[in-house]
């Protein structure tokens, strides 16, 4: 049980990955490898802050900041420059490693015996039970996991129905367009890279939220946990396409998320199997990829089989 | 009114590939005038509506929409003034969105766009009041995206996206080239119909000597980055599709002339 709520916690906690790799990669139609220093950072700027007792919900604000800046860099270098969008990517998250370990002043710090934004659980649980847990259908369930959990759920929630409102207002649709058809917005009066500036900075700041949570719930922070991580959310929007299998906007968010929440439990699954965590990363990159170009061999076969 | 001083622009100057895509060119166009650009290919007239729409900016001379030279502001700040029509379907609109949500982005054309809902009650009920007279059935398809719908709904509706607040400068760059002949003509009449009930003024560029000799009350032919003919009023309603085709022939000779007098020259004299 405690496994599976971790599993769940820890998927829900990727969800705001998953929602800035949708921005990205869906919105703007390029994978943003920026996400994998921004999350860092966002964990960096948490953890280390919080080490120096600053209070916990403050410092994930901090990281959102510091994660739309990394974001906002990479759009400054992309549109004023003219350079590659993954190139600008790539150039960013490089500068970030190396920012990481000033923020942090070394290579990982540890959260063991501070405060996080789920001691705000604590209360909850002592008015639940006097004990540290209580049972479901004759499981124990330890009481802050739980709440970790439903903490985690209304958060997610949250930000799904706050990007939801965002992509229906005219900012949210001329940000829409620009990743559609940058042209055609751009004749209808829209500053297209102001736009994707404020769509990297906010992708880059949710993914960087997400790194300050998943810091904050494992209890440490360390220069290395960004590695894979678009990987990851690439592979939680995909998975969430597939299934909702609806173009509508709310659909492909909750698909999004629900894709984070489904692709953590099967890891989960995975790993309690006996799979090795070092062939984790490989086994999500084949997974992307058969994703990316199934489809699309499977549909040419079909055509094949017709004309036959 | 638009006026342009002295508009001159080369691309790649000093190299091999220098063009000299508009030279110093200067043009009245009057308010609620509707003027047609014709020329060959590579005769500036796409690149001079271009010019006048932000795409580039020119090496030197202004562009005065309403007295305001907007030569040094940047293609979405003109846009506040100035509605667009391209050549392919596909740039006009955003193929993922629906027909609503493209029709929303155009109504605010140039203007502030904040956070209200894009698709508001209202906006869909005047969305579908300016479908109706395109007579296409767009208007019980509001939610449908614009990847679904033919080449010419597209350009009707980019059309009427353009017109959908009423712009100071609307450029039509050869906007029913991509068209089959049937469509074409739909999107000719429908460009008629916005353009004169609106009181638009407008700049249409086209190969069509039909469409040239048939639309608008001015003509311009261009040629080398240069007005050649400008023919207007009496002038203007006279002229013929046989008559361009003429005065095209006219230039061609005249190309074909250098050449043919330099090889000449150089036989005799080197």
């Amino acid at each position: 049980m405690t496994l599976l709520i971790g599993a769940l916690t820890v998927g829900l906690i990727l969800a705001l990955l998953a929602l800035g790799t949708y921005i990205s990669f869906r919105i703007f139609h390029f994978p943003d490898i920026t996400a994998e220093g921004s999350l860092t950072l966002g964990a960096a700027v948490s953890a280390s802050l919080i080490v120096m007792h600053v209070n916990p919900l403050l410092t994930c604000l901090m990281a959102f900041f510091a994660g739309s800046l990394a974001g906002i860099c990479t759009a400054i270098i992309h549109t004023r420059f003219k350079i590659n969008g993954l190139l600008s990517g790539i150039l960013v998250m490089t500068a970030l490693y190396t920012v990481n370990l000033h923020v942090m002043g070394k290579s990982n710090v540890s959260l063991s015996n501070t405060p996080s934004v789920f001691s705000v659980c604590q209360p909850g649980i002592a008015c639940f039970s006097d004990q540290s847990g209580f049972r479901v259908l004759g499981w124990f369930v330890n009481g802050m996991e739980f709440f970790m959990l439903i903490f985690n759920l209304l958060l997610i929630v949250g930000f799904t129905l706050l990007l939801f409102w965002f992509f229906r207002t005219n900012t949210g649709t001329a940000m829409r367009a620009t990743g559609d058809n940058q042209q055609m917005i751009r004749a209808l009066g829209v500053d297209t890279s102001l736009m994707i500036m404020l769509g990297l900075g906010l992708s880059n700041g949710l993914i960087a939220l997400s790194g300050a949570l998943l810091a904050q719930y494992q209890g440490f922070s360390d220069v290395q946990m960004g590695i894979g991580m678009l990987v990851w959310g690439l592979a939680s929007v995909i998975i969430g396409d597939a299934l909702v299998d609806s173009k509508s906007l709310g659909f492909l968010l909750t698909g999004a998320v629900l894709g984070s929440v489904i692709f953590r439990l099967l890891v989960a699954v995975a790993l309690q199997w006996g799979l090795d965590p070092n062939d984790l990363k490989l086994i999500t990159a084949v997974f992307v990829l058969a994703a990316l170009v199934l489809p699309g061999m499977i549909g040419k076969m079909k055509k094949k089989g017709g004309a036959c | 009114m638009l006026s342009i001083k002295n508009l001159s622009k080369t691309f790649h100057p000093g190299t091999v590939n220098e063009v000299k895509v508009l030279q110093d060119i200067c043009c009245l166009v009057e308010e609620g005038s509707f003027v047609v650009l014709v020329g060959s290919n590579g005769s500036g007239k796409s690149s001079l509506l271009n010019a006048i729409a932000g795409v580039f900016y020119c090496d030197s001379g202004q562009i005065l929409l309403d007295g305001r030279n907007i030569a040094r502001l940047p293609e979405h700040r003109r846009a506040a003034w100035i509605g667009r029509v391209f050549q392919n379907p596909f740039t006009g609109t955003a193929p993922g969105m629906s027909i609503a949500e493209n029709l929303s982005l155009a109504s605010k054309r140039g203007g502030r766009r904040g956070l209200g809902p894009a698709l508001s009650a209202a906006a869909l009920a005047d969305f579908r009041e300016k479908l109706r007279p395109l007579n296409m059935g767009l208007e019980d398809r509001l939610h449908s995206p614009i990847g679904k719908l033919s080449g010419g709904q597209r350009q009707a509706l980019t059309l009427l996206m353009a017109s959908l607040r009423k712009p100071r400068l609307l450029l039509l760059d050869e906007h029913t080239a991509a068209l089959d002949p049937t469509t074409a003509a739909r999107v000719v009449h429908l460009t008629g119909e916005i353009v004169r009930n609106g009181g638009i003024t407008a700049m249409m560029v086209t190969h069509s000597m039909q469409q040239a000799a048939r639309m608008g009350d001015r003509l311009l032919m261009l040629h080398r980055g240069k007005i050649i003919h400008d023919f207007s009023g009496q002038e203007k309603q006279q002229l013929k599709a046989a008559d361009m085709a003429g005065l095209f022939e006219e230039v061609r000779k005249k190309e074909l002339i250098d050449p043919a007098a330099a090889r000449l020259l150089q036989s005799r004299y080197v």
